[in-house]
């Protein structure tokens, strides 16, 4: 999958969680979930939960906590997608 | 299903739970008898006490997501005294029948997910005569205390 695709997915299942003071505008590849975008841990399960949906992909305790950033997010996604084609 | 009991962190008069009749990982039921003394009938309504919805919402919070919780946080956990740090994280609900002071309702919930300590389930409150309350999703955290 192209890493833009990737990216823009990934966007949009954010948006949906975003606090209604923070624009779609704010999410960018360096933003910091809790503390840039302010989506609080229940709404970021639920972004973990669509993540695992859209990607088919599933995610682990250990990979919560090291999901900081949007990068982090990619970066996670990109590695449990080769673990399934591997 | 005592030990869920004596588990809860809560005490009168916001303790909205009685009796456990089932749990398991999936599901909980239970009951509780809306006292006629509480306070929130002196003025919900002025002259014509009705439980609120609010106070329904918790019931159906304490027993569906609380006690369901504390059951499948118990068998996660290995240490027997994990305090646990609780909150609401989410409710949509319906109200459908109103409830009067010293009515039992039963509360059945069943769980939509449990991951990333958060538990989200579909709750129904029904009367002593069987009617549907209040129905709705309802969701919390639920983390162990971390103690350094």
């Amino acid at each position: 999958m192209d890493e833009n695709i990737k990216y823009e997915k990934l966007r949009n299942i954010i948006k949906l969680y975003l606090p209604e003071d923070v624009s779609v505008d704010y999410i960018d590849i360096k933003s910091h979930l809790i503390n840039d975008l302010n989506i609080n841990s229940a709404n970021l399960v639920d972004i973990v939960l669509d993540v695992e949906d859209e990607f088919d992909i599933m995610l682990e305790n250990d990979d919560m906590d090291t999901m900081q950033t949007v990068e982090d997010a990619l970066q996670i996604i990109d590695s449990k997608i080769a673990n399934k084609n591997s | 299903m005592n030990d869920i009991l004596e588990k809860l962190p809560y005490n009168k008069p916001f303790l909205f739970v009685d009796q456990l009749f089932k749990v398991n990982d999936n599901e909980v039921e239970g009951i509780y008898t809306f006292d006629t003394e509480s306070d929130f009938y002196k003025g919900h309504f002025k002259n014509n006490p009705v439980t609120p919805g609010v106070i329904l919402t918790e019931c159906c919070a304490q027993i569906g997501v609380v006690c369901l919780g504390i059951h499948l946080m118990d068998k996660e956990s290995t240490s027997e005294s994990a305090e646990l740090q609780i909150g609401l994280s989410s409710s949509e609900m319906e109200f459908l029948v109103p409830v009067l002071p010293g009515e039992t309702v039963k509360v059945v919930s069943k769980k939509v997910y449990f991951r990333f300590h958060k538990l989200k389930c579909e709750v129904k409150m029904y009367n002593s005569t069987q009617q549907l309350v209040c129905k709705g999703t309802i969701a919390g955290m639920i983390n162990p205390v971390q103690h350094v």
